[in-house]
Formats: C-alpha cells, sequence, structure tokens
C-alpha cells in the first residue's frame, strides 16, 4: 500500500472534528443530566445525582411523559408497517413506466420537499371543515406517512436499480408465478434493504414535530411534549428527558442495524446465495 | 449468471422489439402497477393533493377575531404581498438558507470526499459512514436543545474563552441569536448533504482517477476537473434537502434565536397560533409557489431516479 498523503492526515482531523460536533452536544446533556439537585442549566456540575432522571419519573407537573412516549411509541410501528408495505409495493410498481408514473413521482418528490407546516395546515384544515376530530393515530399518522413514504420510495427505488432481474427471470422461467416470484425470490434478496426502510419509518415518525403539531390533537406525541417543556421547563429534568429519549432512539437504532447485518449474514450462508441478487 | 444476463439482454434488443402495440402482457403489467401504487396514491391524494387543494381555497376565504368563513376575498394576498414585513421575512429566511447551504456544501462534501477516496476499506467507509448518520435517527428537538449547556452565557464555549484570556466578558450572542440559528441548521441538516454526495462518490469509476492521475493530473486538478463534475447530481439532492428544510422552517428559528427572528415559517405558525387560518394559508402558498420553484430550477440539473 503506498503511503498517506498529507491531505489524508488534515482530512482525518475535519473528519474528527465533525463527529466531534455532531455528537459534542448531545453527549453534554448526557453528562449534565446527572447534575445534583441544586445544579442548574450549564456547567460546573453541582455534584452528581440520578435526582433530574427520578423527577422524571415521580413529578407529574410537567405533563404526562410516559403516555406521549407510549402513543409516540405506537405511532412509530403503526407507520413503520405501512411504510415498509406500501414503499415496497410502490418500488416494485416503479420498475416499469406506468400511465401517471412520471405524475406520481413528482408527487413522492413535493411529499418530500414541501415545508412540513403545509401539510400540518392542510390537514388540520380539511379536519376542521369537515367537523372531524383530529386525532394521532388518523391525521396525524396519515401525515406523518407523507413524510415517511418518500424516504422509503426512494430507497425501494435506489434498491431496485440494483437488483440483478436474472434471478427473476430465472424463477419465471422454471414456472413461477408472479406472487411464487416476489415472495421466494425478490423478498428474500432485498429483505435486509426492507430493514432499512423499517428503520426510516419508525425514526423518523418517532421524532416529527412539524407534521404532527396541528393534527395529533388533544393527545401529545413525545417531541410536542418535549417541545411544549422547552417554553416552560427551566431545569435539567429536560437534559434528563432528552437523554433517555437519546438512548432509548440508539437501542432501536441498534437493533435494527443488528437486524440487517444478521439478515446479511443469514444471506452469506450456505446453500443461499440470496445475498449475490443485488449489482 | 454472465450467459444469462446477455441471454436475457440479447433477447430484448431482438429487431423490432418496442415497435408493437401495447401487447396484452403489457396491458396486465400496467393492470398489476396500478394495483400496487393504489395505496399510496390513497394517501399522497387525501394527506398531501387534498391539504394543498384545501389551503388554496381557504386563502381566499375571511376571518375576525374567532372564526374563518367561506368567502371569495383577495385581501388576505393583497396584505401579504404589499407588506414590508413579509419582503423583510423573505429576506431573513434567503438569508439563513444561503449561509446554511454554503456550509453544509463545504462539510458535506469534505466529509464525503474523506469517506469515499481517502478510507480505504468497505466496511471502515460503511462503519464511519453510519457514525455520521446516526444523529439523523434521532430527535430534531433534543440536538437544538443540547446546544444550550454550550452556548450559554455561562455556557462551555464563553468559559472556554474566558479562561483562555480571548475574551474578558462573556458573549452574549452564542445563543438566541442569528448565529446559533445558523449553527442548528448546519448541525441537523448537514447529513442530508452528506449522504447524497458521498452516495454518488462512491459510484464514481476508479479508473477515471487512474487515468487521470497516469495523463498527469495532480491531486487537486483530479477533485476539480474530475470528482466535483461527477459529484454535482449528489450536491444538487442535498441542495434540495438543505434547501427546501431551511425555507420551510419554522422551530429551528423560534427556538434558536429565543423568539426574536422571523422567517417565513415561523411567520405561518404565528397566523396558524392567532387561528388567523386564511392568512396562514395565504402564506403557505406563497411560500409553498417559491419552494416549488426553487426545486424545479434545481431538479433541472439532476435526474434523481438515476443517481439513486
Amino acid at each position: 500500500m503506498e503511503p498517506r498523503s498529507r491531505s489524508f492526515y488534515v482530512l482525518a482531523v475535519f473528519f474528527g472534528l465533525f463527529i466531534l460536533f455532531l455528537y459534542g452536544p448531545i453527549v453534554t446533556i448526557g453528562v449534565l443530566s446527572f447534575q445534583g439537585p441544586q445544579g442548574g442549566l450549564t456547567f460546573p456540575m453541582n455534584g452528581v445525582s440520578v435526582h433530574w432522571f427520578y423527577d422524571l419519573f415521580e413529578q407529574q407537573a410537567v405533563g404526562d411523559i410516559w403516555a406521549s412516549l407510549r402513543r409516540s411509541f405506537a405511532l412509530g410501528l403503526m407507520v413503520m408497517v405501512v411504510t415498509v408495505v406500501i414503499s415496497v409495493m410502490g418500488g416494485l410498481a416503479f420498475r416499469n413506466k406506468f400511465r401517471g408514473s412520471t405524475v406520481l413521482f413528482y408527487l413522492v418528490i413535493i411529499s418530500l420537499t414541501i415545508p412540513s407546516i403545509l401539510i400540518s395546515l392542510g390537514v388540520g384544515l380539511i379536519f376542521n371543515v369537515l367537523d372531524l376530530e383530529v386525532h394521532w393515530t388518523t391525521s396525524g399518522f396519515g401525515s406523518q406517512l407523507t413524510w415517511t413514504l418518500p424516504f422509503g420510495l426512494l430507497i425501494m427505488f435506489a434498491v431496485f436499480n440494483r437488483f440483478d432481474k436474472s434471478y427473476e427471470e430465472a424463477a419465471r422461467d422454471l414456472g413461477a408465478t408472479s406472487w411464487q416470484t416476489i415472495r421466494h425470490v425478490v423478498l428474500p434478496i432485498i429483505a435486509p434493504s426492507l430493514v432499512g426502510v423499517a428503520l426510516f419509518g419508525f425514526t423518523l415518525s418517532y421524532d416529527e414535530f412539524a407534521r404532527t403539531l396541528l393534527t395529533s390533537g388533544s393527545f401529545n406525541t413525545l417531541p410536542l411534549e418535549i417541545f411544549g417543556m422547552t417554553t416552560n421547563v427551566t431545569s435539567p429534568v429536560l437534559y434528563a428527558l432528552g437523554t433517555l429519549t437519546t438512548v432509548f432512539s440508539f437501542l432501536i437504532i441498534g437493533t435494527f442495524l443488528l437486524l440487517a447485518v444478521l439478515l446479511r449474514r443469514r444471506q452469506a450462508g450456505a446453500g443461499n446465495d440470496a445475498g449475490k441478487g443485488m449489482v | 449468471m454472465t450467459e444469462l444476463k446477455t441471454l436475457v439482454s440479447g433477447a430484448k434488443q431482438a429487431p423490432g422489439y418496442g415497435l408493437q402495440k401495447p401487447s396484452a402482457k403489457e396491458e396486465s403489467q400496467q393492470r398489476t402497477s396500478w394495483y400496487l401504487v393504489s395505496p399510496l396514491v390513497m394517501v399522497l391524494g387525501f394527506f398531501l393533493v387534498l391539504p394543498i387543494i384545501t389551503i388554496v381555497i381557504v386563502s381566499f376565504w375571511d376571518y375576525n377575531d374567532y372564526n374563518f368563513f367561506p368567502a371569495f376575498v383577495f385581501e388576505n394576498y393583497a396584505y401579504l404581498l404589499t407588506s414590508k414585513v413579509t419582503l423583510a421575512t423573505y429576506l431573513k429566511t434567503f438569508k439563513f438558507m444561503v449561509l446554511v447551504w454554503i456550509f453544509c456544501a463545504t462539510i458535506g462534501f469534505t466529509i464525503a470526499y474523506f469517506l469515499a477516496f481517502h478510507v480505504r476499506t468497505l466496511p471502515m467507509q460503511i462503519t464511519l459512514f453510519l457514525i455520521c448518520t446516526v444523529p439523523f435517527w434521532t430527535s430534531n428537538i433534543i440536538r437544538m436543545i443540547s446546544w444550550i449547556p454550550f452556548l450559554g452565557r455561562n455556557g462551555l464555549a464563553n468559559s472556554a474563552l474566558i479562561s483562555t484570556g480571548v475574551i474578558d466578558q462573556p458573549l452574549d450572542w452564542l445563543l438566541f441569536s442569528d448565529f446559533a440559528v445558523v449553527l442548528a441548521f448546519v448541525h441537523l441538516y448537514c447529513l442530508f448533504m452528506v449522504v447524497p454526495v458521498f452516495n454518488t462518490m462512491m459510484r464514481i469509476d476508479k479508473s477515471l482517477i487512474e487515468a487521470a492521475r497516469d495523463a498527469g493530473a495532480s491531486n487537486l486538478q483530479i477533485l476539480t476537473n474530475v470528482i466535483i463534475p461527477l459529484t454535482k447530481p449528489g450536491i444538487m439532492i442535498g441542495s434540495i434537502f438543505v434547501v427546501t428544510l431551511v425555507m420551510g422552517d419554522f422551530i429551528t428559528v423560534r427556538f434558536m434565536s429565543g423568539g426574536q427572528s422571523a422567517s417565513v415559517g415561523r411567520v405561518i405558525s404565528n397566523e396558524i397560533a392567532l387561528l388567523q387560518y386564511p392568512a396562514a394559508a395565504a402564506s403557505a402558498v406563497v411560500l409553498l409557489i417559491t419552494v416549488l420553484i426553487m426545486i424545479a430550477i434545481m431538479m433541472r440539473f439532476v435526474d434523481i431516479r438515476k443517481e439513486l
């Protein structure tokens, strides 16, 4: 191997600083959430305690955090499942040109790039005019799909761009029906990528704020609850909640990534050539 | 496998292919495609198209202190388009957008360049790339809050600057200022630039770079004459994300400026808070048109589906 150039070391330092920039602040509030009972929002640490985490479990004055966490988790799962199913179906359909495919593709791009507050406002207005009650399981759910579906579809486009069609042709030549081809050939090959779509579906929903603002009704999701806290809570309990949800996010991300690795390993296993279906 | 591939592609290039009328097979393929996209169409129809139509309709409605009702008035637009505040807000939002774009493009390109061309093994590239993308999957609001202990009057930045003797008095403009807004935007949205640029760079044929080197190009020449031109689509996709996210934002500006700075999104959210829905709808229509024009311009430079 040729020796590293000087620019490598300069760029490596830049990369290190970038990582520090990305993670530094969140580590800081992680540390500060263990602030002593008398401590404030900034350094120095006034002793070390789990007082603020304890507060989080006890104090209900800041709103019902646990109920909103449960709601966000349930909503995340709902959005995840629907995003995976609709994205796979859409991805399969978009492999061929069909009448209206261009228009639909541009709609997907608009869905991705439209300012979130417009979805919030528009859906809120529809429910208002139709005299329906906004609720996180209906209007909130649909609004979040307009954010997660474009990501899911773009991932599926990327997956099918790299998909080796000869496996499908082979299945068809052997007499498989379309459904059998999808079930036994296409899905096993794209399975690890579906974990990626699921990860996007869940986390984007779990953290979504703007599109749920006017569409979740009287029951807050967790990001809405946290935002409410920023305006009236000025103690490290805010950091404790931030640390807790970030740890939770990391656990979720870790689980999904592990699942993707395991699926890929299974594909690489003996007697299984699904992993070779991507070019 | 290769034989099979040539066989299949050979069959497709058979003479006359593509000249025939749509066969029964193609008809049924079309129908299958429609069935497959029908749930997508329903979701986008009800939660994207219908809301946009509703906003456009309501933007012509009238309102008073406590209600809004059907009408056909142009006042909402007349007020919006003649008000000096609108112009100032748009200029401010554009300023944020340009600054954030410059920082995100520079940082995003450098990081992606390092990952794609200086990190040598694929597992290492993937690992470092994932480390860069993990924050993307965590809460934006928490990531904003996490700047408080850093930038506050008694925060880490001020303490460090005072203890090293750079300043005597804590700087007030670090938190709750335009500086903080831009910093938070870059922190939140840089990943949207890193990911597509890295994706495009990984698809550059390495032999092109070898060829440039063999032809005597210096590293800098390779960068400016080979890599940057080939990375343009990725930069464009990243820019579409950054530009639209900043243009439509209302929460980062509100939180990081401490409520002192305005942006187009904040104006809309304020009007919503005051229940002036028709006014908010008119502002939203103007914002949507602005954003769509910008996307349309940027989309001319890139074929998104090909780049994925």
